[in-house]
Parts: structure tokens; sequence; C-alpha cells
């Protein structure tokens, strides 16, 4: 079955017209119009391990159209701690539900949970491999700063090297045409494959350890957390931290347009000066994760989301 | 160096498999693929590095009295796609065997990562390699992702 394990299974065509979706889905999204385009769906949320955002915005967009969710809960009281496989775990879940969001820590569960469906499967990160759901709200999140995904200059920072939603992002902007840029510390550089595959679709490439050097050229600045525990002692991870980390002041001379961008959770990466400047865009961004799923599900599901939403749609 | 003269180098064999065409440096890798200890009854010969018009240097082995199953060429082909095996019976070659390099290695060897999901040995779907390219050979496994160590697939063979 169908289902979106990486942003390969999307086509640009694909990416832009389920963008276009999520654009008329926003009034349903933000809870002023009632439209239960997936009304009788189930959503199987499988999380393996832990998610704020993802699970949450999975769960709102299902019930924001007319859908309901069934969670498998906490891992250590789910069959998972018996031993159970993925495998067995997704056969009895596909039997439950109409589509699948899921997250698991090892890498290639997302494939190997669309291997053995016959429900979609939608990737919600599979170790630090690919976050595609992700992408598309990011992609979202750009486009509706910008009016365009091409032709920009992004640049990605902090940890390119475990971070999967830098990983999948990353392939869908060089699709689209824009510089990408990776600063990073060398330990937390981008991995090699990617940075491979990138070249192959023709892109050119820009590893830096420079961060504050590139944000006056930047369209986009998309930040990620450097995790205390990828480094050996914590004195190291401070010197590197302390290098990847935004304040208002450092924003003096970026271009008017320019946003900042974050997966979230941040710890340090942004100082709270810079949420009230005209680049951050970090919340809103986690609220476009609802009318990117919503999107999704809708176009997993083969449901149509209407031109005309808002003679469908009830008012609230 | 003349063809016959890289033959000559050991014996001729009068049953068994002649594995020629190996790249150089290889003949080691390709006797673990295929199992062959030194605590097994056959006499194996192998010869390392001599000239060859199309490799430039290459590796042969002669296993006697045993011939090689189809199986056993799949497991090949990760580590010398290229190489010709001829079965011999009567010091003749009964058969040639191709190794056919499929598009994707199935069952063979386990991803080389090692938190790729089919690290649980319990998870019953086929262990799929993808190949990305054939020379260099190089694979990745269909599920995480990953570029596989061609040198560390021979730990991992099924």
């Amino acid at each position: 079955m169908p289902g979106l394990i990486t942003m390969d299974d999307l086509t640009n065509e694909e990416i832009i017209s389920i963008l276009d979706d999520a654009e008329r889905l926003l009034p349903v999204a933000r809870g002023e119009l009632y439209l239960p385009l997936l009304q009788g769906r189930i959503l199987g949320n499988l999380f393996f391990e832990p998610s704020t955002r993802t699970r949450m915005s999975f769960e709102t967009a299902m019930k924001r159209l007319g859908g309901d969710v069934v969670n498998l809960g906490d891992v250590k009281t789910s069959s998972v701690v018996k031993g159970e496989t993925l495998f067995d775990t997704i056969q009895m879940v596909d039997g439950y539900t109409d589509i699948i969001a899921m997250r698991h820590p090892r890498q290639g569960a997302a494939q190997y949970a669309c291997d053995s469906a016959n429900v979609p499967i939608l990737n919600g990160g599979d170790g630090a491999g690919h976050h595609p759901t992700q992408t598309m709200l990011d992609l979202f999140t750009i486009r509706q700063a910008h009016g365009t995904l091409e032709g920009l200059n992004v640049v990605l920072a902090g940890d390119l090297r475990y971070g999967r939603t830098v990983h999948s992002l990353s392939h869908a902007l060089v699709r689209f045409g824009c510089n990408v840029i990776f600063a990073s510390p060398e330990s937390l550089r981008m991995p090699e494959e990617i940075v491979a595959d990138l070249k192959v679709h023709g892109a050119e490439v820009v590893e830096t350890d420079d961060l504050l050097g590139q944000i006056n050229d930047a369209d986009v600045i998309y930040m990620t957390r450097i995790q205390k525990e990828r480094f050996p002692d914590e004195d190291e991870y401070a010197k590197v931290a302390g290098a990847y980390k935004l304040e208002a002041g450092d924003l003096d001379g970026a271009k008017p347009d320019m946003i900042i961008m974050h997966p979230l959770p941040r710890v340090n990466e942004i100082h709270p000066s810079v949420d009230s400047t005209r680049h951050a865009r970090y919340f809103e961004q986690a609220f476009n994760g609802v009318v990117a799923r919503m999107a999704l599900m809708c176009r997993l599901l083969g449901v149509e989301v209407p031109e005309d939403i808002n003679k469908q749609g009830v008012v609230l | 160096m003349s063809q016959e003269a890289n033959m000559r180098r050991v014996t001729a064999i009068k049953n068994g498999t002649v594995i020629d065409h190996i790249p150089a440096g290889k003949a080691l890798s390709v006797l673990k693929m295929l199992g062959i200890e030194g605590d097994m009854s056959n006499p194996v010969s192998l010869v390392m590095n001599v000239p060859s018009k199309k490799m430039g240097g290459k590796d042969i082995i002669k296993v006697e009295d045993r011939e090689l199953t189809q199986t056993e060429l799949d497991r090949l082909a990760l580590v010398a796609p290229d190489a010709s095996v001829a079965i011999i019976r009567a010091y003749s070659v009964a058969e040639k065997l191709d190794i056919n390099l499929t598009d994707e290695v199935v069952n063979v060897a386990r991803c080389t990562f090692s938190n790729c999901i089919t690290m649980n040995p319990r998870e019953p779907l086929p262990h799929r390699l993808i190949v990305t390219s054939r020379m260099p050979l190089r694979l990745r496994c269909r599920y995480c992702g990953k570029e596989q160590d061609t040198e560390a697939l021979v730990d991992n063979l099924l």
C-alpha cells in the first residue's frame, strides 16, 4: 500500500498540490469551519518513542476532519515490551484502522511497516532516518512566508547528523532548486550518503561551522537542537552548543523577510528574545503541522479536498 | 603472463568448482561467504593477485568435489559479481554458470547498520539490499536506506 515514508514518495507536483490542499484547509485547522471529510475513518497513532507535536497534530488533524483516533499508548504497557515484533503489531493495527501514523526508534521501521501493512503508513520519524510529514509542514511554512519554494537560500543549522527533520527537508529543498547551507560542528555534519544524494540532484552543498556568517544572505534559517548526549563531556557540549545559538541582536543584518524555523522542542539554541522579532516562525510552523497532516491524510485515503471549501463546511 | 600459465599455478581438478575472475584480493572473502573453512575435508586451491587482461589482477579458487548451488552463487555476487564459475566433472568443464547480480539482493545478507529495524532477528520480512551501483558495487538497505559496508556484509550472511 502506498504511504509516505520518505520525500521520494512524492513528486514535486504532488507536493505542491498537497500544500494547496493544506492552504484551503486552514480554516478547518483553526476550528473556524467544520468539514468532516474523514468522518468514519480511524487513524492509528503508533508512537514507539516520545512525541508531543507530531502525535498531537496528527490527532488534531484527524479529529478536525471528523475522524477518530486510536493510540498505541505508552510502549511500556503495550505488547511491545512482551517482545511483539513490529510486523505483528502492524498486522493488528492494520485491522483496526484506516491509516497509521508511526514513530519508531529504529531506522527503516516505517518502510518495514509499509511493507507489512494494507493501510497507508505515514512516517512520523524512524530513528535518525526520515520525517517527511515534518518536511511537508516545513515546506508549507516556507511557502507561506516567501510565496515560493524555488531558489531560496536555506541555512540548516545545529545537529545535522542525527536530526532526521533536516535529512528529509534538505532532499525536498534541493528538488525545488534551493541553495542549502549546512552549518554544524564537525562532529554533527550531514551524513555523507545524504550529501552524495543531494549532489546527484545537482545541488551545490555548502558545509560550514560558521552559523552567524550565514545570516545576512539567508531566506530561511532552520535551527535544530544539539543534544547533550551526543558529546563525550559537558565542556565539549557547552563549547559547541554555544556556537549554534541565535539571539535577537544577531539578526540586525538579516533580510527583512528572512524566517527562523525550528522543529521544536528548543533548548538554548533560540533565545526568547528572538520570539518577538519579525523573523520568528516556529510556533506558526508547529501549528502548520495540523493542516499539512490533514492534507496528507486526505490524499492517502483518496479523499478530495474541495476547491470551494467555505461553501461545503459549516461555519463555527 | 598467459591465461594458461595462470591456471597452471595450481593443478587441474577432477571434479568440483573453479571460480575465476574474482577481484584481486577478494578470494578470502569469497571463501568466507561460501562457508569454506580450513576444517573441511575438500581440497581447496587458491591463487591471488595473478595478472588478468580483463581485470588487471584477479584471484582464482578451485574447490574439489563440491559443486556450487545457485544460492551460493547469489552470495558470491556481493563480493565478486563478475566472477565466472565452471563446474568440473572428469577434468572437463561440464557447466558454466553466471553470477547474476540482480537489482535487489534478497535474503542473502543482513543490513550492516546497527540501528536498522532488521536487526531484530524475529522480524519476519525478507532482508532486502538494493543495488545502487555495479562498478563499484554499492548497496543500500531497502528499509533504513543506509549504504552498506560491503566488507562487513560478509559477516552478515544469512
